[in-house]
């Protein structure tokens, strides 16, 4: 009888090997860039759709909110489409690179952190206008005190672009090609090792994803909690 | 704001750390290859020989031998090394690749359920069990996805001289680990190189049905990308990659590989007919 993916699992985090922890890095340097350059990217822009009053926002905003459900292996194939050397930015060579998987997962992530910052944004002026108005606060002038405001909630709003982002597969296998010790990430591992039928190996690499995810959205928050109690 | 500024700051140095590529300077390749030598190990008994004798790291990535190719002809590969030889003939004569060199070879094996609703277990000739197979519309599962052993399994069919379809008939669109796994649960029949089947953990009902038929050989070949087509290809590392693999040196390198006692790859770079 061979040993079950919990003992596996038990036994692959205390041998907790070079590649292993290879693999565990780059999901985690991977996710993590991804979500920083969405919250760069995302949290300006969202707020700025909130305030921000010009035709076609309501097209902007559905448009948006519809790019959440985009499919991974879509975002995937345009980013490979991209970066290939036969596609647009082909010379840059950064196809099958840690890098070219950051920019899809940017990608994938990037509707949702400007999608939700919008909404969250949205009711905190709707709360403060009059506030920020008589303070004489124009609506684009108020955005850094709004997304400074809406820390908290914003957090959440960069977790669940960070629950997308670690969970995915379809987009950084594409991308990334699953190169052994270059670009392979928990999730690719996993897809490898179900298609090489050691599926209790497979699930063990997923209970220590669920754990690191568990990890993760722990310190973020523990860090709001503190973040709170200090600034009252 | 001020601690708005100084959050912000500190947060992208830290971003650019952290994204920060390790220090360069090694050289390495690209090579499309297939989910077979990549998932039986072979790349990972190989590879590390090379890099110690030219110091240079090759990057594998595994996909079926049709998208292989494909990411050869798009430039995103300086090597290809599949298993479809027309194939890989055609994308030399296309002007992609430079030339295609003979590596080695193993054989396909039919496997299937153990209770053999077709009987056909124990034959020998590829051609009948296929036929067989079709006429009993026993279960089975086809690749779909113009690998290198969805390419054999249709040359089967038609020496067979069956168009197969019907509900029997299972095109999964699938690399051959996938391509089992769902074999092992339906159960079917099914086509699959012996190096993924030795090295396949997950077999369920599945075994070996029929093998031995000289239909079944699975030849190997090597192909540098052409610098006509895409000029950036690193040439001199990858045609060193592929003097390497039919030298000498690299052919015991493949002979050496074993896994559960058996060899998986057969080198013959040698053979005028590889």
């Amino acid at each position: 009888m061979e040993a079950g993916p919990f003992a596996t699992a038990f036994h692959l985090l205390a041998t907790f090997d070079a590649t292993l922890a290879q693999i565990v890095g780059l999901s985690l340097r991977v996710t993590i860039s991804a979500v920083a350059l969405a919250a760069l990217i995302g949290l300006p822009l969202g707020a700025a759709l909130a305030l921000a009053r010009f035709p076609g926002r309501a097209a902007v905003i559905v448009l948006v909110n519809a790019l959440m459900g985009l499919p991974p292996v879509v975002a995937g194939l345009v980013v490979y489409l991209l970066l290939s050397r036969s596609g647009p930015l082909g010379s840059l060579g950064l196809l099958f690179t840690p890098t070219a998987m950051i920019v899809a997962q940017t990608a994938l992530i990037l509707p949702i952190v400007i999608s939700l910052t919008r909404q969250v944004i949205e009711d905190l002026w709707a709360e403060y206008e009059e506030q920020l108005r008589s303070l004489g606060s124009s609506r684009m002038r108020a955005i850094p005190t709004l997304l400074l405001d809406a820390r908290f909630a914003l957090t959440t709003v960069l977790l669940a672009g960070l629950g997308r982002a670690i969970a995915e597969v379809g987009a950084v296998l594409i991308v990334g090609g699953n190169i052994a010790g270059h670009t392979r990430t928990m999730t690719t591992a996993i897809a490898l090792e179900t298609s090489r039928g050691d599926l209790a190996l497979a699930l063990a690499l997923g209970i220590i994803l669920v754990g690191l995810t568990i990890l993760l959205n722990g310190a973020a928050f523990a860090a709001s909690r503190i973040g709170r109690r200090m600034t009252g | 704001m001020r601690t708005g500024n100084r959050f912000a700051t500190t947060a992208f140095l830290a971003l650019a750390a952290f994204t920060a590529q390790p220090a360069a300077g090694q050289e390495f390749i690209t090579v499309a290859s297939t989910t077979s030598t990549e998932q039986s190990g072979l790349f990972g008994h190989i590879l590390p020989l090379f890099k110690e004798k030219t110091g240079i790291a090759v990057r594998v990535v595994a996909q079926g031998t049709g998208q292989a190719l494909e990411t050869g002809r798009r430039g995103d590969a300086d090597v290809v090394f599949v298993h479809a030889r027309a194939q890989e003939e055609r994308f030399v004569a296309e002007g992609y690749g430079v030339a295609r060199f003979g590596v080695m070879y193993n054989d396909f094996v039919i496997v299937g359920p153990a209770d053999d609703p077709a009987g056909i277990k124990g034959g020998a000739d590829a051609v009948a069990a296929f036929a067989r197979i079709a006429q009993r519309q026993a279960g089975f599962a086809s690749r779909g996805d113009d690998s290198g052993t969805h390419a054999a399994e249709k040359a089967l069919w038609q020496a067979a001289g069956i168009t197969p379809s019907g509900d029997w008939y299972r095109e999964l669109g699938s690399g051959m680990g996938a391509t089992l796994n769902a074999s092992a649960q339906l159960p079917a029949y099914t086509l699959t190189d012996r190096a993924t089947w030795i090295s396949f953990a997950n077999r369920g009902p599945l075994e070996i049905i029929v093998e031995g038929d000289r239909r079944l050989f699975n030849q190997y070949g090597v192909i540098l990308v052409s610098t006509e087509r895409h000029p950036h290809v690193k040439a001199k590392a990858g045609q060193a990659f592929v003097d390497w693999l039919v030298s000498d040196e690299g052919q015991e390198a493949i002979a050496g590989y074993e896994r559960n006692g058996e060899q998986l790859f057969f080198p013959n770079a040698g053979d005028p007919a590889s």
